[in-house]
């Protein structure tokens, strides 16, 4: 890398620096962390009895008995006393956000790019391009679990609530840590001293964390939203 | 950079209170994490006599059933998360960087912050005797007896806010350990060069950093089911208590490794050099230790036999259980081939690793017996899992450390542990570890359960309590005369000279105890047990350099500390006021920003 020579660090017996070290070996903790809340969810989205539903499904009038008024709307009598329960996941919506989401990686991308070769300009545009994109995302989430909460969906409501809102809600904290820690280091880049000669490693560093967060996504994504019950 | 070293050199002072709270010096971390540790030890201690005392005769009434149900709890709570890990931490902290030839850990304020996180976790754990009652649902917590609806007090709160606090810390602490070994040794230190105690703490750093996130995770669940109506444990709103019993012991199970193997490190340092003699089988032992670690993954259900599995799965996990007891094997007899043919030194150090073989291999039988499932459903519950866990715990991750204390305390001080109180203080450990936990095969196999705070006479397990409660106290005044060994020891001029049991590793190169750069020049490591190797091979030590040369060490700083106030803040928000926790955000964050900032070079 271009801006290794200028700090002169202890060599490492890998050679690798030991704060991406670090970095990685997190991130690899961070995944038995979304792992295990992932699971939890999987686990319950088997047994669901009571809507709201993630998607559509039919039911016997037992399983509206005690529901919130919003959650059974949501319902109508399809005869035979069964009921047809309409799914609460707005793909569509999401796909929006996640396509945000994805387009932050992008210009996280260049704002490395841009700390790595030394384009001050372009790191900082592209830094605050990020952070817009990830506040458009948490926007995306808030304006969901609102609808959601509209629709009868809470940390009470139900099983499948209890685990989605744990398990998003951990990402989206994830995503708003994200957005502060880019905030900070283009708060920082403003400094006379800017960001030192180390910028393009702070940056880098960033965006490993903020790739990471992303590819969670992806996956909560495809297994939340895309595989259907 | 020369020229900003002078202005940020360190305080000259390097005593006083401050100088204690703001250290990043790995050596004096170390040395907190010790004393802290043992100090919880003998916190965890008195609860243990409590409850001995309280079972000594049938129709004890020393305690009501309440604080007894606290005092089971937080015993094992305390020597877990609180006595025996810190002290293990206590040498990690020490000695790792001087095995491996480093002047620090990897990140020097992280290491702070580990142990300023870990000391108010364990403070907020404890103080729950004073505020309100303690944990009274075991170390494990089951679900749904941790439920609001069955634990209404605060006990479970300190419980979830105290172990999610020491768990932060000991994460914080397995990512920079993890680092430093990987990425901090000294040149010709190969991966298969390294101490053994070197290895287990990196594969219990690694197994750190996979078991946290579930217990994490569960915590998380129980702290929502309790305070933001989600019921993910509780089968009254849907949830599934076997949810927590899966997730605690996917971390529980790789916890106990992560309890033994600084143990098993520790013993594979001190009986070669007893024995004069290399390990024998070095690869095997540090290969045994990898394959503990990978199977240790794939046997937390041993724990759950009992809640209906299925047959197909019992058999599974009895197999993988079984399985384990192969490498554990592997290492004891390379530790017995390590003593055969040697020239022993009977040092106390040397009777600790070798009573560590002994208690070990009895917890690891029995280990091996509850493996089975239809034995397991007779034993479950029993005091005979009482007698096995403490076997495994006290006769084995103790003994080690105990080996460990006497082996580095001259390291460490300068000073020697008396050898004669040492047989005195070991004796007396030895006598009343198997006075206690012995007959408690008994009580199980007689039917005693677990956890119950009285029983009435005519069982047939009159006699063995009251042998177990004297048990109890001869391991008390052993601790005793432990104590008078050491303040006997510091009152006394440090003569120690830099390898007084002639050691093969590399911190025996240094002073002792070692300057605050560690090494004046960084080793070269030429084969596995450096020192002998270079010994025999008419290698001199490096000539020390110029006295006048600076070694730039970083300097002291205070936002460990202030965050991990911060995290506290954070920690006793829920059961007090989210006020609190709002301002421990700003107080991280604060310290976060200083800490980014703050000149390191």
């Amino acid at each position: 890398m271009a801006q290794a020579s200028a700090v002169e660090h202890h060599p490492t017996s890998t050679g690798t620096d030991n704060r991406k070290l670090l970095w990685w070996i997190f991130l690899g903790s961070e995944c038995l962390f979304f792992g295990s809340l992932l699971a939890t969810y999987l686990i319950f989205k088997g047994s669901l009895a009571i809507p709201p539903f993630p998607t559509d499904r039919i039911v016997d009038a037992a399983a509206l008995v005690g529901v919130s008024d919003a959650a059974r709307e949501a319902c109508h009598s399809i005869g035979n006393n069964l009921f047809e329960c309409e799914g609460i996941l707005d793909v569509p919506v999401t796909s929006q956000s996640t396509f945000v989401l994805l387009m932050s990686s992008v210009t996280m991308v260049l704002a490395v790019y841009g700390a790595q070769n030394n384009r001050l300009k372009m790191m900082k545009l592209w830094l605050l391009a990020t952070m817009l994109l990830g506040l458009a995302f948490l926007g995306y989430q808030v304006f969901e679990f609102t609808t959601f909460g509209n629709e009868g969906l809470n940390l009470s409501s139900n099983q499948f609530g209890a685990s989605f809102f744990m398990l998003t809600g951990f990402h989206g904290t994830h995503v708003a840590v994200g957005v502060l820690y880019l905030g900070s280091l283009l708060f920082a880049s403003f400094r006379r001293s800017g960001l030192g000669p180390e910028a393009g490693f702070h940056i880098e560093s960033a965006g490993l964390y903020w790739h990471f967060v992303d590819v969670v996504w992806i996956v909560l994504f495809t297994v939340l939203y895309l595989i259907p019950a | 950079m020369a020229t900003a070293v002078e202005t940020l050199a360190p305080p000259a002072t390097q005593s006083g209170i401050w100088s204690w709270i703001t250290t990043i010096d790995h050596k004096r971390i170390g040395a907190l994490y010790a004393i802290t540790g043992f100090i919880f030890f003998l916190v965890g201690g008195v609860e243990a006599l409590l409850i001995r005392a309280q079972l000594a005769v049938p129709n004890g009434d020393v305690i009501d059933p309440e604080l007894f149900n606290q005092l089971f709890g937080v015993h094992a709570l305390t020597m877990i998360f609180l006595a025996v890990m810190p002290m293990g931490a206590g040498f990690f902290n020490y000695m790792i960087p001087l095995m491996i030839g480093a002047r620090d850990v990897a990140f020097p304020r992280l290491n702070a912050l580990s142990y300023w996180i870990f000391l108010g976790g364990a403070l907020l754990l404890t103080s729950s005797f004073i505020f309100g009652g303690a944990p009274d649902a075991g170390w494990f917590a089951y679900a749904p007896l941790t439920s609001e609806q069955f634990s209404p007090g605060r006990n479970m709160d300190f419980y979830v806010l105290g172990i999610l606090m020491l768990g932060v810390s000991s994460m914080a602490a397995a990512l920079n350990f993890a680092v430093t070994i990987i990425n901090m040794r000294a040149p010709g230190m190969s991966l298969l060069r390294m101490p053994v105690f070197v290895w287990m703490t990196l594969i219990i750093s690694a197994l750190l950093i996979l078991a946290l996130p579930p217990l994490t995770v569960a915590l998380l669940q129980l702290l929502f089911d309790r305070h933001y109506e989600t019921s993910f444990l509780s089968p009254g709103g849907g949830g599934d208590p076997l949810l927590w019993q899966h997730l605690f012991w996917v971390f529980g199970h790789p916890e106990v490794y992560i309890l033994i193997l600084p143990a098993m490190g520790i013993v594979s340092e001190t009986l070669p050099v007893f024995s004069r003699k290399p390990l024998f089988g070095y690869s095997a032992i540090v290969f045994s230790g990898m394959a503990i670690a990978f199977l240790g993954w794939a046997v937390w259900s041993h724990h759950m036999y009992t809640t209906g599995l299925g047959p197909v799965q019992k058999s599974i996990f009895a197999g993988t259980t079984m399985t384990i007891g192969v490498p554990t094997g592997i290492k004891i007899f390379n530790w017995l081939a390590t003593m055969y043919g040697g020239s022993i030194r009977f040092t106390t150090s040397m009777y600790f690793a070798v009573a560590f073989i002994a208690l070990f291999t009895i917890g690891g039988i029995s280990g091996v017996m509850h493996a089975s499932p239809p034995i397991d459903t007779q034993q479950q519950d029993t005091y005979w899992i009482v007698a096995h866990i403490h076997y495994v715990l006290v006769g084995g991750a103790l003994m080690g450390i105990f080996s460990g204390i006497y082996y580095w305390f001259p390291k460490m001080t300068g000073r020697f542990l008396g050898e004669g109180l040492g047989q005195v203080h070991f004796w007396l450990m030895f006598i009343g570890i198997n006075l206690t936990f012995f007959p408690m095969h008994f009580l199980g196999t007689a039917g005693m359960p677990r956890r119950i705070y009285t029983y009435d006479s005519g069982m047939g397990w009159d006699f063995w309590n009251m042998v177990a409660t004297i048990g109890a106290l001869v391991i008390g005044v052993s601790l005793l005369v432990f104590i008078a060994n050491f303040f006997r020891a510091m009152g006394q001029k440090p003569t120690a000279p830099n390898n007084p049991w002639d050691a093969a590793t590399l911190e025996w190169a240094t002073t002792s105890p070692p300057p605050e750069h560690d090494f004046d020049l960084i080793p070269i490591v030429r084969g596995r047990d450096p020192l002998w190797f270079d010994r025999d091979h008419g290698h001199a030590p490096a000539a020390a350099p110029d006295s006048a040369v600076h070694i730039h060490l970083p300097p002291p700083s205070y936002y460990p500390m202030m965050m991990a106030v911060g995290v506290l803040l954070l920690a006793v928000g829920p059961m007090t006021h989210l006020v609190l926790t709002a301002f421990g955000a700003v107080v991280i964050a604060y310290s976060v920003w200083g800490w980014a900032l703050e000149p390191t070079d």
